[in-house]
């Protein structure tokens, strides 16, 4: 039987994938060697120019600090919470169902909708937290609390989606491994260490790759809740670009710090994909 | 643990997850001066005076409505076009079926922000602004990778004598896919579908780039740019929040099971 057929199926898909990922790639690529101002229909080939200037760019050094300081900082509070909820929830109990679709929800409200909850919360006059907490914080309006305001936001949004994974990764785990190391007596902070971690380890490598991927790329959580300030303290590199892009409209410059962040995600998903294949065999 | 320990642990966690929309749907039954007074923590004189303001003073009919039109085509071509492409995947006889994979699973970690620029640019080329066209496209591409993913992992699960014993009495290719195959996939199908949903629902940036009119506008970006004349206007966005929020709780509690398998299908796989 001739292939021909068979490859119809995929090429619709196929088609469409390439036309608005592929493309747009190779053109943001193209852009990124331009000095282009859309407004003036400007357009100007200079080459390596503004990969020069984004060296020296404090703007741009600043968001690269910002980016990682919160994605390393909310990828690890959101591993261990999650971690610990999965743990948590991993037995049988009456209301298990209701319970993980409760845990779903934040992961399910837009994200938009939760940066506007969490700007209320964090209100700094009548703001719930600081009532709760009886304290006075200016949590987005001070340079030193604004990125940690966002990383708190981030983790109650995304915990979810790490407890459910890593739940499904705990159900894999055989129940007999427990019990006979509960027969020798061992304690359950030694079967948590011992036992149920390691054989979580390709799981939470897979976790670590999506969420690290996603905090990295963060856009609408920050833009939202604070626009990238005070004074750029919680500017990221998306937001940079975004702002590069849509308010100087700089398509040149605004294109090279997307490519950095194009290039930034695919040297992080090589690295993770080493670390998971050098984990599975 | 004891039970006692245990049941608190869970309040605990389901006040963690619930506790910021609660507060967010306090407030919306909040006006005025009561907005900015703590305590007391619940109104005085609960109103739903912001519930009808929002749908009077905004025009957040036309806004939910849109986003309904975005998020249905978009699961709606998703799915035709990632089933096709993961039948194939998982039932035909293509070659490079790795590479294919791979190529699909790499275009999901395109990050939008590297995309943006080219695709308003050619967004703007083609007329399509401000359009739902132009939103449906985008979402459609950045869902297939996960559809196609998550579709040609039930595929598979399907056994190939099915699949063939269909073919020797008689379907066509194309016939046992949507008679045999499609069916015996439904709760797949159904998983890919909310995950999609949801991603079209609650996206953001490119919304925010390509559309600037009320015509085309959809939930998230009205309510990010929710306006206020004199401060913001807290009561109603709380109320906007609450009301958008609604049929993505029905979806969790309905469909929970689905939802996770369709999650850990999509990440266990990849």
């Amino acid at each position: 039987m001739s292939r021909r057929p068979h490859v119809l199926f995929l090429a619709p898909a196929m088609a469409v994938l390439a036309a608005v990922t592929i493309y747009p790639i190779i053109y943001v690529l193209w852009l990124s060697l331009h000095r282009r101002l859309l407004i003036f229909n400007i357009s100007k080939f200079t080459g390596l120019d503004n990969y020069g200037f984004l060296l020296r760019d404090d703007r741009f050094w600043n968001a690269f600090y910002n980016t990682a300081y919160f994605t390393v900082l909310s990828v690890s509070l959101e591993l261990v919470l999650g971690i610990a909820i999965a743990v948590l929830l991993d037995r049988a109990f009456k209301g298990k169902g209701t319970m993980r679709s409760i845990v779903l929800i934040p992961w399910a409200i837009p994200t938009v909708v939760s940066a506007k909850m969490w700007e209320w919360m964090y209100n700094s006059d009548f703001g719930i937290l600081n009532y709760l907490l009886g304290a006075n914080i200016n949590w987005l309006g001070s340079p030193i609390w604004a990125i940690n305001a966002a990383v708190f936001m981030d983790v109650w949004k995304t915990t979810p989606f790490v407890a459910l994974l890593v739940m499904a990764g705990l159900e894999i785990i055989p129940r007999d491994l427990y019990n006979s190391a509960k027969v020798d007596g061992a304690s359950r902070w030694y079967i948590f260490t011992r036992i149920t971690l390691p054989l979580l380890k390709p799981v939470i490598l897979i976790v670590l790759i999506f969420r690290t991927l996603d905090a990295f790329r963060v856009f609408d959580a920050i833009y939202v809740l604070t626009g990238g300030g005070p004074a750029n303290t919680t500017e990221t590199l998306s937001i940079y670009a975004y702002n590069m892009l849509f308010q100087t409209l700089q398509f040149g410059y605004g294109s090279t710090i997307s490519v950095t962040v194009f290039f930034c995600v695919g040297i992080i998903t090589i690295l993770y994909v080493r670390l998971l294949r050098r984990e599975i065999e | 643990m004891r039970r006692f320990t245990f049941y608190i642990l869970l309040f605990v966690v389901a006040f963690y997850c619930l506790g910021p929309l609660l507060w967010q749907f306090i407030t919306s039954l909040k006006l005025g001066a009561e907005l900015t007074r703590l305590p007391p923590i619940l109104p005085d004189a609960p109103t739903v005076e912001n519930y009808i303001s929002i749908f009077k003073a905004y025009p957040f009919l036309r806004v939910i409505i849109n986003s309904f039109v975005v998020a249905v085509s978009t699961t709606v071509l998703s799915l035709v076009l990632g089933s096709l492409a993961a039948f194939a995947l998982a039932k035909l006889d293509v070659g490079r079926k790795g590479l294919i994979l791979a190529f699909v699973l790499s275009a999901s970690m395109f990050p939008p922000i590297a995309t943006v620029s080219p695709l308003y640019i050619i967004i703007t080329a083609l007329e399509l602004r401000n359009t739902l066209t132009a939103l449906i496209i985008t979402y459609t591409t950045f869902s297939l990778p996960l559809t196609i993913w998550v579709l040609t992992s039930f595929f598979r699960k399907i056994p190939n004598e099915i699949y063939l014993a269909a073919r020797v009495d008689g379907c066509t290719v194309f016939q046992s896919f949507y008679k045999i195959i499609l069916p015996l996939s439904a709760p797949g199908l159904f998983a890919t579908a909310i995950l999609v949903f949801i991603f079209s629902w609650n996206e953001f940036l490119f919304a925010l780039t390509f559309t600037a009119t009320i015509k085309s506008r959809t939930i998230p970006v009205e309510i990010a740019l929710f306006p206020g004349i004199h401060e913001v206007p807290w009561g109603d966005i709380a109320a906007a929040s609450v009301v958008v929020t609604i049929p993505l709780i029905i979806l969790v509690f309905a469909l929970q099971r689905r939802i996770i398998e369709g999650l850990t299908v999509g990440a266990v796989k990849g």
